[in-house]
């Protein structure tokens, strides 16, 4: 990751680098604990925000997948036309477009589908259970309006279960949620960005006859620029890294996924997703690094 | 070093300078007089890019002033230390600090030149308010630190801008001698000052030039100093 590897160059040599430089420019206060502050809050928003996108983006691709591969027929027939309706429903799937294969599930798969309701004890063969066939797709898929037509006319029990007829508004939900998650990363980085402007801007102002000092007896602009840089991204950095460390907690600390939980205790992270939030620290330190350099040479450049 | 060429001046208004050539050479002396008024410190800034001539042409070490970026300014005002009239100082640092300041911006602290932060402190006599704030510090201790702020560096030209305005006549003596002996170690030194008296004595020891402002234009004073 070069983007992150440049950064983590610039942080260690601001950390090691000209500490003279950051005792030329008095102290400040409260407002550098506000830039902390703010910096840590941000960093806790964007946990979540990244934790949203992901989980997102896990939904969408398991329904996506689900429904572009797959769709069911049921045979609801009486038992003793239930194997020839299968084998008919079978022919037409043959000849049909989009289908890669498609099989009628045996007794046993049936059986192991519906144990879950009525016990491993059931007698398939003497109750009307409709038969499954599962067809997987191909290409663009089926047409199931098509389909349906044909099935209609020569197979009256079945019934096309077309996954994508209920799936496809979920999985464009979660393609959206997943969109305004890394939006609302990207917002966040922009409002880190605005806030080390305002809180750079207005120590570059505080500090205007400091800034006349230096340059009268003989300071760079990257000299000056620096003290200030140091000062804003090492606070960025550290507000940032204990709002990700928090946010993380919060996180794990949620209640443990299901399957019956659905989405909602789906939100966290997932293997080595959970490394994924370092970058968040590393990102807005990275931001305000930027952003306090063009507030500096911004003032600098306005002055003689 | 320093040359001047028909350089005018105004800060907006009428002419403030009009006409001046000046050229200081390497090792020269110099002393700026005139009234109040009359432009010495604008004249200065021009001599160390604080202020652009907005007619002729200024050049620091034979570069074009104005083709000079920000950090060649920077680069100038190392080779040149300057004695504001209004002097300002870090106030969040000690006196030792803001004189050896210098040093500390252009990287320069552990050079040899740190080392003889303690000798110059004792000849401008402020070794003992060494620690102090400049807050605390009177007028004269003050434009005292300003001298050895302008020469920590050994620069290649010393500008001096009423170095001696707050005090007594034994101090001002000793501060002269130093940029005297700066001078005979190669210096180009340029003081403004409206004290003839300080001109006389100094003329005893070393060969200067009085350059007078009058009328806007820059003249050589004669023998009548
Ligand atoms: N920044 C400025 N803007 C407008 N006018 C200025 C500015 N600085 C100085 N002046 C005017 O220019 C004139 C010359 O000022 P300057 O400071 O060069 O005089 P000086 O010879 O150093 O005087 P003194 O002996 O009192 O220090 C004065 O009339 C002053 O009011
Ligand atoms: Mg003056």
């Amino acid at each position: 990751m070069k983007l992150g590897g440049g950064i983590l160059q610039h942080l260690r040599a601001l950390v090691a680098g000209d500490r003279q430089a950051d005792r030329v420019v008095p102290p400040s206060g409260f407002t550098a604990q506000l830039t902390v502050f703010v910096a840590g809050a941000m960093a806790f928003l964007a946990v979540f925000a990244l934790a949203l996108s992901l989980a997102a983006g896990r939904l969408a691709e398991r329904w996506g997948d689900e429904l572009a591969q797959s769709a069911t027929i049921r045979i609801v027939a009486p038992l003793d036309q239930r194997q020839a309706q299968t084998e008919a429903a079978l022919r037409i799937l043959e000849t049909t477009a989009g289908v890669a294969t498609a099989r009628a599930l045996t007794d046993e798969e049936q059986q192991a589908l519906l144990a879950p309701w009525f016990g491993p004890d059931l007698a398939l063969d003497t109750l009307p259970v409709p038969r499954l066939i599962e067809v997987i797709e191909e290409g663009d898929g089926i047409d199931p309006v098509g389909l349906r037509l044909r099935l209609s006319a020569e197979v009256p029990g079945a019934v096309l279960d077309d996954h994508g007829r209920w799936r496809a508004p979920l999985v464009q939900a979660a393609d959206r949620l997943r969109l305004l998650g890394w939006l609302s990363i990207v917002l966040i980085g922009a409002a880190v960005a605005a806030m080390v402007t305002l809180a750079a801007s207005a120590a570059l102002a505080a500090n205007a006859q400091v800034i006349a000092v230096l340059r009268l007896v003989g300071a760079q602009d990257d000299y000056i620029a620096q003290a200030f840089i140091r000062r804003f991204t090492l606070r960025t950095l550290a507000g940032a890294a204990v709002g990700t460390l928090l946010g993380v907690l919060a996180v794990a600390l949620l209640p443990s996924a299901s399957d019956v939980g659905g989405f909602l205790t789906g939100l966290g992270f997932q293997g080595a997703h959970w490394l994924l939030p370092i970058v968040i620290p590393l990102l807005a330190a990275g931001v305000a690094f930027a952003a306090t350099r063009a507030a500096a040479r911004r003032t600098l450049r306005g002055l003689t | 070093m320093i040359e001047l060429e028909n350089v005018a001046y105004s800060y907006g208004g009428g002419e403030l300078l009009s006409d001046i050539s000046l050229k200081l050479a390497p090792g020269s002396f110099h002393f700026l007089t005139g009234p109040s008024g009359a432009g010495k410190t604008t004249l200065l800034k021009l001599c160390y890019g604080a202020l652009l001539p907005t007619a002729g042409y200024v050049r620091l070490f034979d570069a074009d002033v104005r083709g000079l970026d920000r950090d060649d300014i920077a680069a100038v005002r190392r080779r040149v230390g300057v004695v504001h009239q209004d002097v300002q100082f870090l106030d969040h640092l000690s006196v030792s600090d803001n004189v050896s300041l210098p040093l500390m911006v252009s990287g320069r602290q552990d050079d040899a030149a740190g080392n003889d932060l303690g000798e110059l402190l004792s000849w401008v006599g402020l070794t003992n308010r060494a620690d102090a704030m400049p807050p605390e510090l009177s007028g004269g201790e003050r434009q005292r630190a300003a001298v050895a702020r302008a020469v920590i560096m050994s620069p290649d030209v010393v500008l001096a801008d009423e170095p001696t305005g707050n005090i007594d006549w034994e101090m001002s003596q000793r501060l002269l001698r130093l940029l005297i002996e700066l001078n005979k170690m190669g210096k180009t030194v340029l003081i403004a000052t409206h004290d003839l008296s300080l001109i006389r004595a100094t003329k005893a020891h070393v060969q200067a030039r009085v350059l007078r402002i009058a009328n806007r234009r820059i003249q050589l004073a004669g023998a009548d100093l």
